[in-house]
């Protein structure tokens, strides 16, 4: 019986498996391997180097003000989004007017194309005749703001582009959550007399827990992966101020062609994502609640 | 090489009305193109057109255009493909990859191709081949190419109470000029007199301010650069005097994108941008404007811009002969101008503007001559070995520059030791 | 009161969420000259779209994406059902340890390993077909994670009922976990085809001609800013483009909660 089972799992689990192990684990060892030597060019074959790639990326103040960067980005980007999409699950799983109508409106930057709408956000940061100028004008009586041409603003806008972008994907789970949570439960909490924070508190939030935490595996994920706006916007400018790990990869790799410095700080990166996953995966499951 | 049905036949079924038997016997020789333009564009419909027309004078070689998307993309894809084995025999890719292209040991010169001589690699302007020629040889076929020009707003300058049909000559009228244009209502900007764009590649159009400064920005071998040359410094101190001391220019950084949007939405009187805005301006600005020429500053200068024809070492000896025969072809006369007309881009040649179809254009809209009468003081684009890293060195400091974070001098230092550290292998 | 508020703050949200689409309406239909400027008088034109549909050959394109979403997606639902059943229900030496090298995808992003799995393909001799640029993709670890997590919430009784009656492993898979994880399927489905069809480092990379190249290749052309951002023409590509999403999922919207219902009420 137990054998049958094993043997069930592995046909089950073997086409999976293959593409896994070809797509993705083979050509992520390929770079680890690939980090530890030099970039190869014409007349001079990638020869075996160490941690020589990992000194090199140590001594780049770039690659330090990415992390930085990147850092912010993720401690922003990761609570207001899963906050907001949580908040937006809760509006139009309610009894609110137009939910259906919300829903949509919520749902639509998952449905949009980044390479195309990054340049519509371009017109909404443009400094005076854009969108947001001409709010904070008519609103607050300000004067012309250049959001992504200064430093102090560069990055915020690229976490309010993310944030809009991811939101409402992940409403999208804890929609499918609150709906399959039994509405006795609730109807038994009611009866007794709880007010609706306290519902919220005692009965929905801890019956979201599996999906939280799955929304925040993907958060935090989608802090590292999700730069294709910062590409079409600011390219990881002004002066770097945009610049995160993924773009900056990306610039070692594909503008540098400095294959072995991208494939170190590949490394860096995978090393930070296994180290919060694991944790995330250890620590919260442990105490996450099955029905 | 793959022969397809399609060629086949059609070579078979000319077969009998050709005199020349050598031309049965030969398979047709295939090249595959790679071009920098995303597919489906204008552009590509008129180099989809060339190909044909070319494989209809050369019946045994077919062009296999393949558009990419941007020159980022088209570089991307030709080293990834050629790391895969599969390189293109031939490519539009920026002039200033040359020493990348070099250093891959990817391209080979043009002056080795069957078919290829030198007074057809003399043809062009001197300027647009300054980016091809290294060590002694031409790398590289101007073919897309551009300059910086100014656009300016002849109503702003009317009503500036300045001339409409001049432009700024140099430096000091520039910024008198600018001060005249920029408008305030209470403490906010309206109109700005100048705007010079800042984001992505701002060197390109800081380089025409060091031009103007009479300063080099590298030597021809690629190998080393002057970011730390006090007149470069100098330059830096006008742009950022533009707008953090006269406030004539808008602050930060200006988005390149959208720079032909503000002067269209008259929030800049007169911008700095490519020569290939041309058809744009023309189509979309509600108000007569004017092109021309920079401003000097102790001499005129801008540099040139775009992309050149490369050909790989991949390509076989027929497919070199071919691709030789192809780029002449691109490049006669009456092509060139046909090209400059329908795209905005510069004509390569002096004789592509003596063709006719050419006069006759410059004589509709002489505003198009303006870049070419630019082109005895253009200066080749700033291009060294480890070209990306080098140029990003002086791009950061840009920025810093000109977000205010860091003065001009010490901004230029950092980053010559930089770039000096970067080329320290080639030197 | 604070219900009043509530709504309005739903609303405000909403209204923000929505406002690019919006933008983008209004730019589409209105001369570029309008793009930047809001004036309820502006002329109406249809030009934009025009220009949008001639600049790149549409028409293929969307076959090409239909295509590619359609196999990604049905690979991913025959693959990932079967991992994350196996996943969540057998008890197996290493089931951990494997569970782990499949979480390892969510985490390394393909974009990272464009130049290997290229070379894999030039090997496979993929390169330039619709089946490369999805292969990547179709063993999914999130939606082997999000099954998982599915099927781990369905009562083990309703499980032991369908054994007792005499059911096979794949019967109970079938009959029992299949249907409950429906609402699963919708989301994911749904979020499956947008990714794919929005998708556009890797497409770029792997194909070379009209004949396999997806929507977002064709967009590409008005993401070029060499010559300045034309926002009408963008927005008219960009509504052009995503509008069988957005009408999928407007249609589709009725349907997608009512099989939450069903599913919540079980």
């Amino acid at each position: 019986m137990k054998d049958r089972t094993t043997l069930h799992a592995w046909l089950m689990l073997s086409p999976a498996l293959l593409l896994l192990v070809a797509f993705t684990h083979y050509p992520a060892v390929a770079t680890l391997w690939h980090a530890l030597f030099s970039t190869p060019r014409a007349n001079r074959p990638a020869r075996f180097v160490g941690l020589d790639n990992f000194r090199f990326l140590a001594e780049d103040p770039i690659f330090w003000q990415a992390l930085w960067n990147n850092l912010v980005y993720a401690v922003a980007t990761i609570p207001i989004s899963v906050g907001l999409a949580l908040l937006m699950a809760l509006w139009v799983n309610g009894k609110l007017k137009g939910r259906t109508a919300l829903r949509m409106a919520y749902f639509t930057p998952t449905v949009l194309p980044m390479i195309a709408v990054a340049n519509l956000w371009l017109f909404f940061f443009t400094p005076d005749y854009g969108l947001l100028d001409r709010a904070t004008q008519f609103l607050f009586g300000w004067g012309p703001t250049n959001w992504l041409g200064s430093h102090e603003t560069a990055l915020g806008a690229m976490i309010v582009v993310a944030v809009w972008k991811e939101a409402g994907f992940f409403m999208i789970f804890y929609l499918a959550a609150l709906q399959a949570i039994p509405p006795v439960l609730l109807e038994a909490a009611a009866v007794e007399g709880a007010s609706r924070a306290r519902i919220l508190w005692r009965v929905v939030l801890p019956l979201l827990g599996p999906t939280t935490l799955f929304i925040l595996v993907n958060a935090v994920i989608n802090a590292f992966r999700l730069v294709d706006h910062i590409i079409v916007m600011t390219r990881g400018g002004p002066d770097n101020a945009t610049a995160l790990l993924l773009t900056y990869i990306y610039e070692l790799g594909f503008r540098f062609w400095d294959t072995a410095s991208a494939s170190a700080m590949t490394v860096v990166l995978l090393a930070i994502l296994a180290t919060v996953a694991a944790v995330q995966f250890l620590v919260v499951e442990r105490r996450t609640h099955y029905q | 090489m793959s022969l397809t049905r399609r060629t086949a036949l059609a070579t078979l079924a000319s077969a009998p009305f050709l005199a020349a038997p050598a031309v049965q016997a030969q398979a047709p020789v295939e090249i595959t193109f790679n071009y920098p333009v995303a597919v489906g564009g204008p552009i590509t419909k008129l180099i989809d057109g060339y190909a044909e027309a070319f494989s209809r004078e050369n019946p045994g070689i077919r062009i296999k255009p393949v558009y990419a998307g941007s020159y980022q993309d088209t570089l991307t894809k030709t080293l990834t493909s050629m790391r895969g084995g599969d390189a293109p025999q031939m490519a539009c890719l920026l002039a200033v990859d040359i020493f990348t292209l070099i250093d891959e040991e990817a391209i080979v010169a043009w002056d080795d191709l069957p078919g290829s001589d030198a007074p057809w690699l003399d043809s062009f302007y001197p300027s647009f081949l300054e980016n091809s020629r290294t060590a002694g040889k031409t790398w590289g076929i101007p073919f897309q190419r551009s300059t910086i020009v100014q656009f300016w707003n002849k109503e702003a300058f009317s009503a500036a109470g300045l001339d409409a049909d001049k432009a700024p000559q140099d430096w000091a009228e520039q910024l008198a000029f600018a001060q005249k244009l920029t408008k305030r209502e209470g403490g906010q900007v309206t109109q700005w007199g100048l705007q010079i764009p800042s984001s992505g590649f701002p060197y390109w159009l800081f380089q025409a301010l060091t031009t103007q400064n009479d300063v080099r920005l590298m030597n021809a071998e690629g190998t080393r650069v002057a970011y730390s040359d006090p007149k470069v410094a100098e330059a830096l101190q006008y742009w950022m005097d533009l707008s953090q001391k006269h406030m004539v220019h808008p602050p930060g950084i200006v988005e390149w994108g959208t720079t032909p949007r503000d002067f269209f939405e008259r929030k800049t009187a007169i911008m700095w941008t490519t020569t290939g805005n041309l058809t744009n301006v023309r189509r979309n600005a509600p108000f007569p404007f004017g092109v021309a020429k920079l401003p000097a500053g102790r001499r005129r200068g801008s540099p040139t811009g775009g992309g050149n024809l490369y050909v790989f070492k991949s390509a076989s000896p027929a497919q070199r002969e071919a691709a030789a025969k192809f780029a002449r072809f691109l490049t006669t006369p009456d092509r060139a101008a046909n090209w400059g007309i329908e795209t905005g881009y510069v004509a390569v040649t002096p004789a592509a503007w003596e063709t006719s179809a050419m006069r006759a254009y410059v004589a509709d809209f002489p505003a198009a001559a303006e870049a070419r009468d630019q082109l005895p003081d253009a200066v080749a684009e700033l291009s060294t070995h480890e070209n990306q890293r080098v140029t990003k060195a002086l791009n950061d400091q840009l920025q810093a520059a000109l977000t205010g974070r860091k003065a001009a001098v010490p901004a230029m230092a950092d980053a010559q030791a930089e770039a000096t550290r970067i080329l320290r292998p080639y030197n | 009161m604070s219900r009043t508020l509530e709504t309005l703050a739903a609303w405000l949200l909403g209204l923000l969420w929505i406002a690019p689409l919006a933008y983008a309406l209004w730019a589409a239909v209105h001369p570029s000259m309008y793009a930047t400027r809001f004036d309820l008088l502006a002329p109406l034109t249809f030009d934009n779209f025009t220009a949008a549909w001639a600049a790149a050959p549409f028409g293929r394109y969307f076959l090409n994406t239909f295509l590619l979403v359609t196999s990604v997606l049905a690979a991913q639902l025959v693959l990932c059902t079967l991992a994350g059943f196996a996943f969540a229900r057998a008890k197996f030496p290493g089931s951990g340890l494997l569970f782990g090298l499949v979480l390892l995808q969510l985490m390394i992003l393909p974009d990272v390993l464009l130049v290997e799995n290229y070379r894999t393909m030039r090997a496979l001799g993929l390169v330039d077909t619709i089946l490369a640029i999805g292969l990547p993709y179709m063993a999914s670890a999130f939606g082997i994670f999000l099954l998982r997590q599915t099927f781990k919430q369905v009562p083990k009784e309703l499980d032991d009922a369908a054994r007792v009656e005499g059911c096979g492993t794949f019967r109970i898979l079938m009959r029992v976990y299949v249907p409950l994880a429906r609402p699963t399927y919708l989301a994911y489905g749904l979020t499956s085809v947008s990714f794919h069809w929005n998708n556009f480092l890797w497409p770029l990379v792997i194909t070379n001609t009209v004949e396999t190249r997806p929507l977002t290749v064709g967009l590409s052309v008005f993401a070029s800013t060499d010559q300045g951002i034309d926002w009408s023409i963008i927005s008219a590509a960009t509504l052009m483009t995503s509008a069988p999403l957005l009408l999928g999922f407007l249609l589709f919207q009725r349907q997608f909660v009512q099989s939450f219902m069903r599913a919540g009420i079980r």
